[in-house]
């Protein structure tokens, strides 16, 4: 495997970031297993504070399980290993999982303690860029509103880890755009650890500050992007990176994935 | 409308034997004689608090079963067999027993209702408990939701639509359950004074009551459908 720019590093390492806080995840020989199938093979990961991390592999590698795990709402899957995480820990899902029953205020604020629950609710909706909304029904926005919504309902929490499965995943190719955008403007403002879960490359070189390909239970990856943001996925580093993880993919020829997703890349 | 002047008519020309079926004429001043001297509202009174009682108690414990078949697993396993063959035997096909071990009075009468609305409340209730979307459930945990928090924002509202389902039929139960026990040895309400009138072949007293009954099963709906369409505002559907 040929060494990037941009600093590939073995899966086993201590990580690429002096971590000198406690970190936002860790995990030390953590395995998850469904019947006679380890999906988690003595995994270790470290994740830092505010560091905003993508994690991409092929159906079945894992991705699922990892993040299901660190979001501790895996109590009834076998397993074993150490595991840290913060106390507040934010999750968004592919849906944005509004309750149907609650207006879209009630439902950011849905099980904030503490006063001014409200104030802050309405704060969070202004950020993502839903003020005004706050008396809606989910049903009455758009998906890509609802998921606005469920990143406000997130971020609202103040987490110190933001746990993302594939978010932007169930919306239209000009929404996601916007979204990536919203998200990472989030990001810098808020400065939460990350871990987005995600099986488009370019969406994970351009969001995240490192990348983490997950493979039979294992990090076979571990890549930190050091490019400026915003990012331009015309830029050659860009396209250096994708080619790699799309190598480490097993996709010997970029163009090829592209049934999953448009692709933003003119090719040169 | 047309059936109404038709009827008029056909009372009109001698055509209909007064024992048979009364006019509307002689409906409706038979309607002002029985609330002149108070006996229609008597028994209109009696009914409703027969009918009233009966789908209290139905309601609550029918909720209460499915609450509690639907939040625990002991709760499902001890309750929802029994109640499903429960429901297999109509309220009314157990009359003969609940006399024999509460005789005629109002008792009997108020438990035959509660037990027609109890198993409607308990079926679509817990369906609609039992059919929250388990992402839902993940979302709550995820959100570090108490158990309180948990019912009150995800269980309640989630079950209301099978709730008012539910009551919608526990109403319409109660009337027919009103109907039956009234009927039998009652000495009061609009059964009573039916069934009375039948004996002494007052068709137009007949159709008081038959209004008055009608009365109260649509406006007892239309007031359950419209705090639905209140409460349940968040849903989407057909109808706008």
């Amino acid at each position: 495997m040929a060494t990037h720019s941009g600093g590939l590093n073995p899966a086993h390492g201590t990580g690429t970031t002096a971590v000198e806080e406690r970190p936002a995840i860790r995990t030390r020989r953590l395995v998850r297993r469904f019947g006679d199938r380890d999906v988690l093979k003595e995994l270790d990961l470290t994740v830092a504070p505010g560091e905003f991390t993508a994690l991409l592999g092929r159906s079945g590698s894992g991705k699922s399980t990892l993040l299901r795990a660190v979001a501790r709402l895996d109590h009834t899957v076998e397993g074993s290993g150490e595991l840290t995480v913060p106390d507040r820990v934010s999750l968004s899902f592919q849906d944005s999982r509004l309750l149907p029953w609650l207006r879209v205020i009630d439902n950011v604020t849905l099980g904030l303690r503490g006063p001014k629950a409200r104030e802050r609710g309405l704060t969070a909706l202004a950020e993502v860029g839903l003020e005004g909304r706050d008396r809606s029904w989910p049903h009455e926005l758009s998906g890509g509103e609802q998921q606005r919504a469920a990143l406000a309902r997130a971020l609202v929490r103040e987490p110190e880890l933001l746990l993302a499965d594939e978010p932007f995943g169930a919306l239209d190719a000009l929404t996601r755009i916007k979204m990536h955008g919203l998200l990472r403007e989030l990001y810098e403002r808020h400065r939460p650890a990350v871990l987005l879960v995600t099986h488009d490359v370019d969406e994970a070189v351009e969001l995240a500050d490192r990348v983490l390909v997950l493979e039979d239970g294992r990090i076979s990856i571990d890549l930190t992007v050091d490019l400026p943001t915003p990012r331009s996925r015309r830029d050659p580093r860009f396209q250096e990176y994708r080619d790699t993880l799309l190598t480490a993919l097993g996709v010997a020829q970029p163009q090829t994935l592209s049934e999953e997703k448009e692709s933003h890349v003119p090719h040169a | 409308m047309l059936v109404i002047a038709l009827w008029w008519f056909a009372s009109a020309i001698g055509y209909l034997d007064p024992r048979i079926l009364s006019g509307p004429g002689t409906v409706l001043s038979t309607a002002s004689d029985l609330i002149s001297s108070g006996r229609l509202q008597d028994n209109v009174l009696i009914s409703l608090q027969r009918a009233g009682l009966g789908l209290f108690f139905g309601v609550t414990a029918g909720v209460l079963l499915a609450v509690a078949a639907g939040l625990s697993r002991t709760g499902e396993y001890l309750l929802d067999g029994p109640l499903q063959i429960k429901r297999a035997i109509p309220s009314l096909a157990m009359l003969p027993l609940l006399i024999l071990w509460l005789g005629i009075g109002e008792q009997m009468k108020v438990t035959v209702i509660a037990l027609g609305v109890a198993v409607n409340m308990y079926i679509n209730t817990y369906a609609s408990l039992t059919g929250i979307d388990s992402r839902y459930v993940e979302l709550a945990e995820g959100l570090d939701l108490s158990r309180a928090q948990f019912i009150r924002k995800v269980v309640v509202p989630g079950s209301l639509p099978g709730f008012f389902v539910g009551l919608r039929l526990g109403v319409t139960a109660s009337w027919l359950g009103l109907i039956v026990v009234e009927q039998i040895n009652a000495t009061s309400g609009i059964g009573y004074m039916m069934f009375q009138a039948q004996q002494y072949a007052q068709s137009d007293v007949i159709i008081v009551g038959l209004v008055a009954y009608g009365i109260f099963g649509f406006a007892s709906d239309a007031a359950v459908r419209a705090v639905e369409r209140k409460v349940l505002s968040w849903r989407r559907t057909l109808a706008g």
